[in-house]
């Protein structure tokens, strides 16, 4: 079951988590992975961070990286990703991915290659909000090589 | 056709969508071109290696998808959430 929400509102790591476990018998392993905004950034101070998408692709977006992680992993039972949008502030939460899986392998794995698939292909875009005005955050290079290794 | 932007090049071009005068089916680098005609001031932001393209809200590989009357088309600058 592929979980996908993307919202303004931050979220609760507790519920999520159980909502991993509720009823779940089958996995043995779960692994998560929370993004949050940090203060420093290229060099700069950070006071803010606002998040456009492109809401009609979003959750389309989403729901086909977490697809392609299954025909990977097979192994994968349970998806949940949950990404933000909107204005957020120094520490707040951003995405949450978590995966379940029988053993740890797959769900470590899988964790590590939604969060690199969805930082190239779901369509989000940060503006950093900085003491000398607003800039949009350049894409990385090392996050597009980060995908040679898939 | 219409094209939608998003993010940085949405506000350098200064519209969220523009009209583009450009005989359908052709292809997404047919649609490229006219995008830089039509804002040469930015032509150089709409260049493949710096403007991604979704057709129908699924990100392309390259140019060579043929877009009808009926497709959703958008340009936007690296994506950089996560």
């Amino acid at each position: 079951m592929n979980y996908i929400r993307v919202q303004e509102a931050d979220f609760d790591i507790n519920a999520e988590y159980q909502a991993m476990r509720e009823d779940n018998r089958d996995d043995g392993a779960i692994v998560f992975f929370v993004g949050q905004v940090r203060e420093m950034n290229q060099g700069s101070q950070v006071t803010g961070l606002y998040l456009e998408h492109y809401p009609a692709m979003t959750e389309k977006s989403l729901q086909s990286i977490a697809e392609q992680a299954r025909q990977r992993w097979p192994a994968l039972n349970r998806i949940r990703l949950i990404h933000r949008v909107g204005q957020l502030h120094i520490s707040d939460q951003i995405v949450f991915v978590a995966v379940s899986s029988s053993h740890r392998e797959a769900a470590f794995d899988a964790c590590h290659f939604i969060m690199d698939y969805l930082k190239n292909r779901a369509p989000f875009w940060k503006k950093e909000t900085l003491k000398q005005g607003e800039r949009w955050v350049e894409a990385l290079q090392k996050d597009q090589d980060a995908l040679d290794k898939w | 056709m219409k094209v939608l932007f998003f993010a940085q090049l949405r506000e350098l071009l200064d519209c969220d969508s523009a009209e583009l005068n450009i005989d359908l089916p052709a292809s997404v680098s047919d649609v490229r071109e006219a995008l830089m005609a039509q804002f040469p001031d930015h032509a150089e932001l709409l260049h493949s290696g710096k403007a991604l393209v979704a057709v129908n809200q699924e990100l392309m590989n390259n140019d060579q998808a043929i877009i009808t009357a009926t497709d959703e088309v958008a340009f936007f600058p690296p994506v950089t959430g996560g």
